[in-house]
This record gives structure tokens, sequence and C-alpha cells, in this order.
């Protein structure tokens, strides 16, 4: 048995990665959830977010909460494109098959990544953390960055904050409503063109937002956004496509496989993800706090 | 009744003149597109004709490719037995991944292609003693044509060289590969596909056994994509994980929409004009992805039938013009 200080690390890098997972994730489930579209380009706009958070941090003067100013402006041009190609190219494809919709945002995701390397090129970006994070404390004999604490908590509070906004708020009303009867909820008078628009904003802003934060810690580099869209995708299926409390099940269970796995089976806790997606999909497709669709 | 052009018969032996009319560089592009067209045209049974999408197409190509690659570089095992094992282990990886697959619909049934092909991957990228790991597995050596030295002196049929050989053999094996394919898919079988795809429930109540088609095509499918993998294999001078990775599934999905899906040959259309076009914009540019990402806008958008679908559209203009 390994001791306990080190299976505490371990956990707790489990579920520093989870919250990264969620953050990208729950952008993905909430378009799925409300416009039935797994959106391929969900990693590539978390990618632009760690692209733009480095330039942001390029251009802005440096002053206390710079990172800060330099993560939301990121989160906020990711929403922005992504409310740009929801308007302009996207809902068009609506009412076609699934096939051209994936397909459409695969083309994206071709599209914007090559852009992102014409822009900033092949060479590795990276971002220091913040300087009031640099830190690290030591809990049980296991020493952890300031910076990841930041993670544990800025997580379940974004979480919290989405849940508050999609149960207690009017447009999240209006989004659920969405979500189970599109026609009803037009014909009642609501605008669902531009709910569709603001759901893509906000999930696109989740994405960018976790692109941001995340390049602290990770290398900013081409590929990362096809590399993480499968990550992100195992995490909502297993947690259930479409259900917000599921992506974040999901991301946990996610963090503490791959984790875990790595402690035990170091060469194949990867497989290990990709065959707990299969058995959630093969046993319960919904996924674990899914529902059913009709 | 005016018979129709064999225009199949006509391209393969055009493709034959190849190596004989063009240069070396030519060979390996058309050889290139002759295993792609393969490779499209088994996921165009299952997209096209079954209308089932699957996003982890690439995982039986990778699945043939590494036994075809093994076999051939680590046991010596001729290419006669090496290319067959190529297609058996690529459909018994497709029966079992396949018999959980098609008990689900649309969306699900894409995401369980997907986590199976990441499956696929996962193994072939980490399990160094086998499969070489990240680094895949270069050399992988040509089947043996040393016996047609003896007709080295015959114009024509002697004195090429193993590359091209090989070229020549690709070009047999697809061509009876698509030959079949096309005979399955013309078949009664092939059309309850067809019916499976424009009304699941209809054939459900006409007394066919759904899940058992979509399986049954499902194999088919995945064969045919392990024996276009295995020739890739070779033709690539080596394996890599990269075979297996789920943008390799979009990428055949790709050439099959451009094609067009609703038809036989257009996926094999797609293969040689997505591979030419590749080779043409390379030259200006590296930056490929971003052309294609913006052909495949343009398609979904304005040709959803693909080249074949509009190449369709213009000869009914032409040749059927519309009565007053």
């Amino acid at each position: 048995m390994p001791d306990p200080s080190f299976v505490f690390a371990q956990s707790v890098s489990g579920l520093t990665a989870a919250m990264f997972l969620f953050l990208i994730a729950s952008g993905l489930s909430l378009i799925f959830g409300v416009l039935r579209v797994l959106n391929f380009a969900h990693g590539t706009f978390y990618m632009l977010g760690a692209y733009c958070a480095y330039q942001f941090m390029v251009w802005l003067e440096p002053g206390p909460g710079k990172f800060w100013l330099a993560a939301l402006a990121a989160g906020l041009v990711v929403a922005a494109l992504g409310g740009l190609v929801e308007r302009l190219l996207f809902r068009h494809l609506y009412g076609k098959e699934e096939l051209y919709q994936l397909l459409f945002t695969y083309a994206l995701v071709l599209i914007l990544s090559d852009a992102a390397k014409m822009i900033w090129g092949t060479q590795q970006k990276s971002v220091s953390r913040p300087p009031e994070l640099t830190g690290a404390f030591s809990v049980f004999g296991a020493i952890i960055p300031d910076y990841n604490l930041l993670i544990l908590v800025l997580g379940p509070a974004i979480a919290l904050t989405v849940w508050y906004v999609l149960q207690r708020t009017r447009v999240g009303r209006f989004i659920r409503a969405a979500a189970l009867d599109r026609e009803t909820l037009g014909a009642l008078g609501v605008n669902v063109n531009a709910l569709y628009t603001w759901v893509f904003v906000m999930a696109s802003f989740l994405g960018g937002l976790g692109g941001a934060l995340i390049s602290p810690m990770r290398a900013t580099v081409p590929g990362m956004d096809t590399e993480v869209i499968v990550e992100a995708f195992v995490v909502v299926v297993i947690g259930g496509l479409g259900s917000f409390w599921g992506t974040f099940l999901g991301a946990l269970i996610y963090g503490q496989v791959l984790s875990f796995g790595i402690l035990f089976f170091p060469r194949f806790s990867i497989f290990a993800v990709f065959a707990l997606m299969a058995a959630v999909l093969i046993v319960r497709p919904w996924g674990l706090l899914g529902r059913p669709l009709k | 009744m005016t018979k129709r052009m064999p225009w199949g018969l006509l391209v393969l032996l055009a493709a034959f003149f190849v190596p004989a009319a063009g240069s070396r560089f030519y060979t390996f592009l058309a050889n290139d597109v002759a295993i792609w067209a393969l490779f499209a045209t088994s996921l165009n049974l299952l997209v096209g004709y079954t209308g089932l999408v699957s996003f982890g197409h690439a995982a039986y190509f990778g699945l043939g490719a590494y036994t075809t690659g093994l076999l051939m570089k680590k046991l010596a095992v001729p290419f006669v037995l090496a290319f067959p094992a190529a297609g058996l282990l690529a459909g018994a990886f497709a029966l079992v991944f396949g018999f959980f697959c098609v008990r689900l619909t649309r969306i699900y049934f894409a995401m369980l292609t997907l986590a199976f092909a990441q499956i696929v991957w996962a193994i072939c990228f980490k399990w160094n003693e086998v499969t070489g790991g990240e680094q895949g597995m270069p050399e992988i050596p040509y089947p043996d044509f040393g016996w047609l030295d003896r007709f080295a002196s015959v114009p024509l049929v002697g004195g090429w060289r193993t590359a091209e050989y090989f070229y020549f053999l690709t070009l047999i094996l697809v061509a009876l590969c698509l030959w079949a394919l096309r005979r399955i898919a013309g078949s009664p079988f092939g059309r309850l596909l067809t019916t499976i795809r424009e009304n699941a429930e209809r054939a459900e109540f006409i007394g066919v056994n759904v899940r058992r088609y979509e399986l049954a095509a499902f194999v088919l499918a995945g064969a045919f994509a392990g024996l276009a993998g295995g020739l890739f294999g070779i033709f690539n001078r080596g394996v890599f994980p990269d075979f297996a990775y789920w943008t390799k599934s979009s990428e055949v999905l790709i050439m099959t929409l451009l094609g067009g899906m609703g038809t036989f040959y257009g996926p094999a259309i797609g293969a040689l004009a997505l591979i030419l076009l590749n080779q043409q914009i390379t030259a200006y540019t590296e930056y490929w992805p971003f052309v294609l990402g913006s052909i495949l806008v343009i398609l979904l958008f304005v040709f959803p039938g693909g080249l074949a679908g509009a190449a369709q559209l213009i000869a009914q203009r032409v040749w059927r013009p519309r009565r007053a």
C-alpha cells in the first residue's frame, strides 16, 4: 500500500484535473443539452482561450490582477467568437442531419486551429502564474501549489454559478425549456434563436475561460484542442450528455481514474478512461445522471 | 436499352498505366488514392447505405495496418496470409464492438464508436512491446516480388521497381474489394440496408432483424477498412498509432462526404479529389487544414450531396432539360 500522503497528493491532483475538465466539459454539455449538437470545436475554443490569455498577458501593462484581467478578456473574446460562429453559420444546420452538424464543428476545428497556428506559430507558449499565487503549502505531507488550490475552489464556484443561472433565473428557465421543447417555447413568444446564440456564447465563454486558466499550468501548443475534446467527451458521456451535475460527477470520476490509474497501471490509465466511457455507453447510454432521450 | 459504360473497369485500366506514363511520384499518389478509396468506400457502406454515422472507423483501419505490419515484420509471415488476416482481425473486432454499438442510436452510436476507436488507439499508443508504442513500427517489408524476376524480360510485365509492383498489387486487390463491396451493396442484403437507413421501423415491420443487419454491415465495413489498413501500412513503410486516432476517422468521413455518400463510387472520387487537392495546395501553403476546413464548410452548405451529387445534378440539367 502506498503511503497515505502520496495517495492524498494523487487524489488532489486528480481533483485539480477534474475541475479543469469540468470547466471545458460543462460548456460542451450545455450546448448538447440545449442544441442537441456535439461541438467538436469546443476543444478549439478552449485552446484559443489559452492563446488569448497569453496574448493579453503580453499586451497588458503589468499591474495588480493582470492575469485575472487577461483570463477574463480571453474568455470574452472566445465567447464573442462563439456567438459569431453560431449566428453566421451554425444556426443554418439545426434542422439538418447529425452528420452535417458534427462535420461542421469538425471543420471549425480545422479552420480555427490552423488560424491559431498562423497567428501564434508552432512554438509552445507559456503564461506565468499570477504573482500572488506562486507559493505552495503542505497538507498531510503533500505539497499543493496555491494556484491548484484556487482552481479547486474556482471549479465548484463556477459550477454553482452556472447552476444558479440555469435553475433560478428567467434566462435559465428559458434555456431549460428550450432543451425540452423548442417549438412550444417559441410559440409562447420567446425568441429561441437569440436564446440559442446566448447558450453558445455562454458555453464558449466557459471553454475559453478554462483554457485561459490552464495556461499557467500546461504549455499552450497546437494539437491540445483535439486532445482535450476527447477527454471532455469522456466526461460528458460518463456523467450524462446534457446533464449539468452529471458533467461535474463525470469530471470527478475521470480525474480520479486517471490519477490513480497512473499509480497502479501506469501504462493503461488512458485506456481505462476510454474503457469506462465505453462501459457507461453500453450500460447506461444516457450517462450516470442523465435522462434517456425521447 | 443502352449498355452503360464500364467506368470502373476503364479507370482501373487507366490506373495500370500510371507507372508507365507518369513519374514515380504519380505512382505514389495513385497508390495512396487507391487505398483511401477502399477505406472511404468501406465507410460508405455504413454511413451512406445503412445510415449509421461511425466516428471511429479509423480503429479498423489501424487494426488492419498493425495486423499486417506485425505479421510481416515480426513473424515474417508472407503477404498472402498477412493481408487477409488484416481483414479477419479487423472484422472480428468490428463484430465485438459493433455488437454493442448497434444497440445505440444516433449520437450515442457515434460516441460509442469513437470510444472504441480511442481504446484501440490507446492500446496501440501504449503497448510498447508489441506495437512499438508512440514511435510506431517503421520498416514494414514489402511483399516478396522476387518470383516476378523471371518475367524481367517481358515488356510491361517485368522490370519494375518494388514500389511499382506493390502499386499493381494494390490496384488488383482494391479492385477486387470494391467489386465485392459493389456486389454487396447491390444485393438484396444491401437493399435492405438502405431500407433500414430510410425507415428502420418499417424494416422491422416487414420482419427484418434490424440490429443483425446493422451488425453485419458494421462487420463488413470494418473488415474492408482493415484490408485497406493492411495495404496502407506497407505503402506507408510503417504503422503508427495515429492511424487509429479520431482525427483519422473524421478525415475519411470528409472524403466520403466530399465524394457523395449516396453513390457507390462517390467516396472513391472523394479520396481522389482530396488527395490531389492536398498535393496541389500543400505546394503553395502549409495551412492545408485551413483549406480543408473551408472546403468542408462550403460542401456542407452548398453541395451536401458531394461531388457526385453535384455532377448528377449538372448531368440531369444538361441531358434531361426540364419540360416546359
